[in-house]
């Protein structure tokens, strides 16, 4: 691969992570447990939904069929979409949405804080934008965690349940592939190894905070960014681009 | 019946801020049947916005671009919020958020029925927007002079959202009648579906309507069912047939000499039905939100107001 398919590559994946966090977290759009967090479950949606937008208009750019954001997010099959596993896993609870966001958040912040110095300029600009919200989600999500665990039996339970379920999708996030190395190379991406520093600093002051263990050594799943992912996206898909399929060529 | 001898001088007074077209706050004197009133009909309100979101949310995740997806999304969001600030004008007169939501349960408070029937395609999120929206928003338009300050207060915010929400509603049937044949064929049939359980939402005709004297004696509703229902009728008849879409009355009627469209009757059965709970969706939604608000999120709303 040339780098300007690399460069497509990770704008891809950058995208993909959104969109599916994005859909995930509109699936609480009136579910929430309470109306307030309604709203600001709707809101992180919002968010996410558009950085996917802001990273896909700019693969749109690089894309040789002349194919737009719409394009590449309602056309592309599962085998196409490069997020990571942990943003594709259902919501389960509400403790599941929180612990999944507050890796993810935890994630996207350092990776954008990164990113603000990359040698792309657009992508610099995407992530100073980017990167308030993401820290807005982790605070969002930090508290949460805290008031979880240091709350009742019943919470601390379903929290420790989440935190089983997900942390072994952690490690994929910091996984380099040779698209991600050669990018690296031109000072295009940061150093993955320094992104989880940061990462597992973060999330152990929120789990010293709620006084949760970090889990010990379990078996970390890989995949996602090279296209095999989970069985849970095909459905995630199914629904996002149920009209595309109906009824294609059709403008919305 | 009232008599100037037989009124308290606190009715008195309380009448006499009416007719000088004063507002009505939370700690002033009130009878006890206005403030009654005003809670039932603020807090189905509230209800109203907040089951509202279910038929939209039905559609969220299978909104069909970036741009309807996010609008979608935002609008649902400013459901949520009216029935924020409802639940809080409607606190002021004393009974706080969850034991309305408990009578929502009981089945002691309502919620409008138009929500009782169901979204089915992507076009009925363009119609939930045109003609629901439409509809409340002619109805709301009137009550940002309601006597009761809270109230009105917060139909004065609630309005210029809804308008935006009328509009993006328009927009997608705009879209669907300029598109293929199928996707008119889905406006035709959202139309169809939509447009007479729009016109039930003013509620009854003037001379059955139970509570609206009473209502306008306080200014609580400033102008009737039927009135109402006229200027919707006049307003979106020519926004429909824009667009090509046609009305699904045979009775329609123009009158040339008032500029006013006449309406066939309207079917009250099928009004009294869904009021009755036999709507399509009354239990759906009912059950929705009370698992929304069930036992299995309990443990989260115990530790809202920790750290």
């Amino acid at each position: 691969m040339n780098n300007k398919e690399n460069l497509y590559q990770f704008l891809l994946r950058c995208s993909d992570d959104n969109l599916i966090a994005g859909q995930r977290m509109a699936e609480w759009c009136s579910n929430g447990p309470i109306l307030e967090e309604d709203l600001a479950m709707v809101n992180i949606s919002l968010d996410l939904l558009g950085q996917s937008e802001s990273f896909l208009d700019y693969a749109a750019t690089l894309d040789t069929m002349g194919k737009n954001a719409d394009d590449l997010a309602f056309g592309r099959s599962e085998r196409e979409y490069f997020n990571h596993l942990l943003v594709e896993q259902p919501n389960g609870d509400f403790a599941v949405s929180m612990v999944k966001l507050l890796f993810f958040s935890a994630y996207q912040k350092e990776l954008y804080t990164a990113l603000m110095s990359s040698k792309d300029e657009r992508i610099a600009a995407i992530c100073a934008k980017a990167v308030k919200e993401a820290r807005y989600h982790y605070r969002h999500a930090s508290d949460w965690f805290e008031r979880l665990a240091l709350g009742t039996d019943e919470s601390l339970r379903r929290l420790n349940d989440a935190i089983v379920e997900l942390w072994p999708f952690t490690e994929n996030f910091f996984e380099m592939d040779n698209a991600y190395q050669a990018l690296q190379a031109e000072n295009i991406v940061p150093e993955m190894a320094d992104i989880r520093k940061k990462w597992l600093s973060n999330i152990q002051e929120v789990f010293r905070n709620g006084e949760v263990d970090l889990p010990g050594d379990v078996h970390m799943y890989s995949g996602g960014i090279n296209g095999y992912h989970t069985e849970h996206l095909g459905h995630l898909l199914c629904e996002m681009q149920y009209l595309h399929h109906a009824h294609p060529g059709a403008q919305w | 019946m009232d008599t100037v001898e037989n009124m308290s001088p606190e009715l008195l007074a309380f009448e006499a801020r009416l007719a000088k077209d004063e507002v009505i706050e939370p700690k002033d004197w009130m009878p006890a049947d206005y403030a009654k009133t005003l809670l039932r009909q603020i807090s189905q309100h509230a209800h109203s916005e907040v089951i509202g979101m279910q038929p939209e949310g039905n559609w969220v995740l299978r909104a069909p671009t970036f741009r309807a997806k996010k609008i979608l999304l935002a609008k649902i969001q400013d459901e949520g919020g009216h029935g924020l600030y409802l639940y809080s004008a409607a606190e002021t007169l004393g009974m706080d958020r969850s034991q309305m939501i408990d009578q929502l349960h009981e089945g002691k408070a309502k919620y409008s029925s138009i929500f009782n029937y169901p979204a089915l395609n992507w076009a009925d999120i363009g119609a939930i927007g045109w003609l629901v929206d439409g509809a409340a928003i002619v109805n709301q338009v009137s009550l940002q002079r309601t006597s009761f300050g809270p109230y009105a207060r917060a139909m004065v915010r609630i309005c210029m959202e809804e308008s935006f929400h009328q509009r993006q509603g328009y927009e997608i049937m705009v879209r669907m009648m300029r598109g293929n044949e199928a996707q008119r064929q889905m406006a035709q049939d959202a139309m169809n579906r939509w447009w007479w359980p729009a016109l039930m939402m003013f509620g009854p005709h003037d001379k059955d309507s139970a509570h609206t004297q009473q209502s306008m004696k306080w200014k609580i509703k400033r102008q009737s069912n039927d009135v109402l229902r006229q200027r919707f009728v006049d307003k979106t008849i020519p926004q429909a047939h824009f667009i090509g879409l046609n009305v699904p009355d045979p009775d329609l009627k123009y009158d040339e000499e008032t500029k006013s469209y006449q309406i066939g009757e309207i079917n009250w059965d099928e009004f009294n039905q869904v009021i009755r709970g036999n709507g399509f969706c009354n239990h759906a939604r009912l059950s929705h939100h009370k698992k929304r608000i069930g036992k299995e999120s309990g443990y989260v709303r115990l530790q809202l107001h920790t750290l």
